[in-house]
């Protein structure tokens, strides 16, 4: 069902765990589905220096979550804002019932970014 | 190590049955119709492989039909039933977790016109004899209540359930794919009963309906009188005779042992933290042992075990085609959350205990780790 670059990803995934004091925070996905996903991004001076995730879901939805951080990683907001489902699926081939994978992935990542901003739109009010 | 914990899916074939099958192949490989001595060599064998079959279930021959397995079987007897005797009742009544071969056949009868109620499942995964009591009207005419259930492993009361089909003069189906020749079943539990070679260590393709003396079934295909004309088609003969060998080969003792080892799978598995065991602990298949690991999904468990050799199954949806949870694991209540993260380990009578401790070596670290992965861990929403 899946490529070698997919099981190579979900045997020895990337970027797995937790950032405390995260920039950002990305939650998506439904236990119902059987996928969820958090993304944790840490900025400074615009760029992601640090990317992790937490995934309860399938082999596609944990090669996704570790390709979309290592896509991402060192990449400046502008540059992450870009990555989409796209992105995701074309670095990884998934076979079609689990494209939606790929899009909660990239959802994820651009719900941390959003996250982030949000933050630094309300510290910049209370300064 | 490869080791295979999906004997619920099917069975490697024995030797001793394969080696039965490879004459009926090379040298007896005559049509059972035909007259001449490879044909009546061919007819005597069956006949013979009938018997065999019937006396496993307490039967007598001419009442086992061979099919080519159990959606066959399943089908024969449903839509047979259904069709032979529609001018006495349109109401049929099954359970919401059957094999699909009996749920889609009870669809596709409904658009016909037949009116049919799933009966509920307690958590267990048993039907209550209340509910099929009052369910039963006049109407009535088919009652199909599967043996063991393919995932959960949960034995249902058939002589129960047959008691009071025969009160109510209702013609009662079961299909005992999983259970035949695993546990107690024999002509005196349903009107017809479906078996299947592959899961007994037999070939693919071969299954048998038992249908009593007496209760009638419209065929499914046209053709030649084959089966008491019941069901059209050349004798499959190897794959018959192989059936019959392995009706033989499973003893008490295979049981007894398999029941040891899943006993020892489930007392072990269940000392991991968040696990729970799915069906009945004691009226149970010998060779079922179908656990929930909470916070964590299916697919990728078996996919981890997969790499360390062990092949296994799951009710989670992202296993699935369609993207769904288990039916039968909803059906006794489980949260399609807790559905996702179930593991079926089925055992066969080759499975040895090296085996098993194999798997509760793997299995440990692999949970620990998805679960290390998973934002729900062990403690909840930890953000």
């Amino acid at each position: 069902m899946y490529n070698q670059k997919v099981m190579k990803c979900f045997k020895n995934p990337k970027n797995y765990g937790k950032i405390k004091n995260a920039s950002g925070i990305g939650k998506v996905g439904n236990p119902v589905c059987g996928d969820v996903m958090y993304l944790y991004i840490k900025v400074e001076k615009g760029i992601i220096k640090d990317i992790k995730w937490e995934t309860m879901g399938c082999v596609a939805a944990i090669a996704t979550s570790s390709e979309v951080t290592e896509l991402a990683k060192r990449k400046t907001i502008e540059e992450a804002k870009k990555i989409t489902r796209a992105d995701v699926s074309k670095e990884l081939d998934l076979p079609p019932i689990k494209q939606h994978c790929s899009n909660l992935a990239a959802e994820a990542l651009q719900a941390a970014i959003k996250d982030y901003e949000t933050r630094k739109v309300k510290e910049n009010k209370s300064r | 190590m490869q080791i295979y914990l999906d004997n619920a899916a099917t069975t490697k074939v024995s030797d001793e049955v394969f080696k039965e099958m490879t004459q009926f192949f090379k040298n007896k490989y005559g049509n059972a119709s035909s007259l001449h001595d490879f044909g009546q060599e061919a007819s005597e064998s069956i006949e013979n492989a009938r018997k065999i079959i019937a006396e496993r279930l307490n039967a007598d021959a001419r009442e086992i039909i061979f099919t080519s397995g159990g959606t066959e079987s399943n089908n024969l007897a449903i839509q047979g039933v259904a069709h032979n005797y529609k001018n006495k009742g349109n109401h049929i009544i099954t359970t919401k977790f059957e094999h699909p071969s009996t749920l889609e056949t009870c669809k596709s009868l409904e658009k016909e016109g037949f009116n049919v109620d799933y009966l509920n499942l307690n958590k267990e995964g048993l039907i209550s004899l209340e509910e099929l009591k009052k369910a039963i009207t006049n109407k009535t005419i088919l009652v199909t209540i599967m043996h063991a259930n393919n995932e959960i492993g949960t034995i249902q009361d058939l002589k129960g359930i047959y008691k009071i089909c025969k009160e109510k003069d209702v013609i009662f189906h079961t299909d005992a794919v999983q259970s035949f020749c695993k546990t107690d079943l024999d002509s005196g539990m349903a009107d017809l009963i479906s078996i299947s070679a592959h899961k007994i260590h037999g070939p693919k393709g071969i299954g048998a309906l038992y249908i009593k003396k007496g209760i009638h079934v419209k065929k499914l295909f046209h053709g030649g009188k084959h089966e008491f004309n019941i069901r059209p088609g050349t004798e499959n003969v190897p794959a018959i005779m192989g059936f019959a060998k392995a009706t033989t080969l499973i003893t008490k003792k295979d049981i007894e042992r398999m029941i040891k080892l899943r006993d020892k799978l489930i007392k072990e598995i269940l000392k991991i933290k968040d696990t729970w065991l799915n069906g009945s602990k004691e009226k149970r298949l010998c060779n079922n042992a179908n656990i929930s690991f909470k916070y964590i999904e299916g697919e990728s468990i078996l996919l981890k075990l997969n790499e360390k050799g062990i092949a296994v199954s799951t009710g989670s949806a992202c296993a699935a085609k369609e993207l769904k949870p288990s039916h039968v694991l909803l059906s006794i209540g489980l949260k399609a959350e807790d559905a996702h993260g179930s593991i079926r380990f089925t055992l066969s009578k080759y499975t040895t205990e090296k085996e098993i401790n194999y798997v509760l070596k793997q299995l440990p670290p692999i949970i620990k780790q998805l679960r290390e992965m998973s934002p729900f861990k062990g403690g909840g929403n930890n953000v």
